[in-house]
């Protein structure tokens, strides 16, 4: 492996941070799209070259980019860098940036509404990209997470989108409600040993499997006690913030709840808490480790409404048993006055023999581990509040 | 020939400085000068006004001659002054100050 990459989103703009294996200098590109909101950027295990990035803005929307050369360049998908953008006829090459519901009668499901905050019926509204998902395989295929809540595809590179309208459709759609951050589809989790089986995750919803490649899907959140919801133990309804797995394992899975740790050993059709000895249970980002599956990491927030560590200390938390048992891991994270979050997406691993782990913060530092989390040291510690992380092991 | 002033962001998008210059066949409306926007540049189709409704943004607005043409109807004629080039039609990022 000759070094890493780490795609950082953040509230202004997008940045790569490169370096070599020993990862101790970095390289730092950027900012990427200045002034847009980058949800999220993750590149193609096929290809890693191949970078798909979600921009948007509260003003004019939402645009999908692509890069096909590492991140260097940048375009909109249909439109290679330098070329017209549009064909010969006058008409766009492609909308890359168009994401409407499907409501075909061949394929669709009907628009209905969810729930507001009040309880009220809401009509869906396209708002953003949270989150894309390259296929494991082939490069063209990616899958996006969308407010509000929806999973699309594209199988053109980014170019068209069309929505896998079956996960919508589903009978509990309408009594989805909105989290505090927006109805968002935020996890997509690709299975690699079942190419026909999904797990994503919405705020509020819960967790979601298809196993048959998106036609059908069933909520997979027994287990799950909320109580800030009218039935604790309800079907849908959970605030699920981030679902992540081995990939030699994919049938354990481990969740940050709004609060809880949770973990499933059956593919999510049963979860049980795991939340242990931790100072507080409530987070966001849960990542496991890239080569021991039952090691997974945490940051513990202090609570729903106190965004910000326990005690003004930041601390990743390490669980070497899959859950129950956590160990602080404090050496080079500040331990005092320190008040900054860590988002859903903020938290990745690259998969060097001695694992590293990444984590970037609302108050713009990204740290980096190389160690497995047994010592920390920022990249960065000015940018833009950071809303993703995601790395890349090169080849 | 209309003058269309178009957001930094927009701007940059389009690969475009300055002031865009079009020309409208036929009536001069917001809707055909949106119309022409978008087909000479496609990567602005759904950061002005929604791709299937076509309603604008909520946070873009329309403003000429001092005006502000925002809540207009989208084929209502845009003032001569538009029409004829002496005056650019705006769009602008709501809120875009402070």
């Amino acid at each position: 492996m000759s070094g890493v990459r780490v795609l950082v989103g953040t509230r202004k703009g997008a940045f790569i941070l490169t370096a070599d294996g020993k990862r101790e200098r970095w390289e730092i590109s950027g900012p990427h799209f200045a002034g847009w909101e980058l949800y999220h950027l993750k590149g193609c295990p096929a290809d890693p070259n191949r970078i798909y990035a979600s921009q948007s803005s509260s003003w004019f929307g939402q645009i999908i980019q692509r890069s096909d050369d590492g991140g260097k360049t940048w375009h909109q998908p249909g439109t290679p860098p330098g070329e017209p953008t549009t064909a010969p006829d006058g008409s766009p090459k492609a909308e890359s940036n168009k994401f409407v519901y499907d409501i075909s009668p061949e394929t669709g499901k009907p628009l209905t509404t969810h729930q507001w905050y009040d309880g009220t019926p809401h009509p869906w509204e396209f708002k953003r990209v949270w989150h894309l998902e390259p296929s494991l395989t082939e490069p063209n295929t990616v899958y996006a997470g969308v407010e509000d809540a929806a999973l699309f595809r594209s199988t053109d590179g980014g170019q068209n989108w069309r929505e896998v309208a079956g996960l919508r459709g589903h009978g509990t759609g309408s009594s989805w409600a909105p989290g505090a951050g927006g109805m968002c589809l935020h996890t997509i989790l690709l299975d690699p040993s079942n190419a026909n089986r999904i797990f994503i995750a919405i705020s509020s919803a819960g967790a979601f499997r298809t196993d048959d490649g998106g036609t059908t899907w069933k909520p997979i959140n027994r287990g799950l006690h909320s109580l800030y919801i009218p039935s604790p133990t309800a079907e849908v309804g959970h605030c699920v913030h981030r679902i992540a797995m081995h990939r030699s394992r994919p049938g354990v899975l481990f969740m940050q709840k709004h609060w809880d740790v949770m973990r499933s050993d059956d593919s999510g059709e049963s979860w049980r808490e795991v939340s242990g000895n931790l100072p507080t249970d409530f987070g966001f980002v849960i990542e496991v480790h890239a080569h021991e599956p039952n090691t997974i990491y945490v940051v513990p927030i202090k609570s729903d409404s106190e965004h910000f560590p326990p005690d003004g200390k930041l601390r990743v938390y390490r669980s070497r048993t899959g859950g129950n048992e956590w160990e602080a891991l404090t050496k080079g994270l500040p331990q005092s006055d320190c008040y900054v979050n860590v988002l859903r997406d903020a938290m990745a691993v690259d998969s060097f023999d001695k694992c590293g782990v990444y984590f970037g913060t609302t108050g713009g530092q990204v740290y980096a581990s190389a160690d497995a989390g047994d010592s920390w040291a920022p990249i960065v510690r000015d940018l833009p509040a950071v809303v993703s992380v995601e790395v890349q092991t090169l080849p | 020939m209309i003058r269309v002033m178009l957001p930094a962001h927009l701007r940059k998008l389009a690969h475009v400085d300055g002031e865009v210059k079009l020309e409208v066949a036929g009536r001069v409306t917001q809707q055909a000068v949106l119309d022409a926007i978008e087909a000479r540049y496609p990567m602005l189709r759904g950061t002005i006004r929604d791709h299937v409704t076509q309603r604008r943004r909520a946070f873009v607005r329309f403003f000429a001659c001092g005006e502000d043409l925002s809540h207009e109807a989208p084929d209502a004629m845009l003032p001569d002054a538009v029409a004829t080039g002496a005056e650019p039609f705006m769009i602008v990022g709501a809120i875009a100050g402070g």
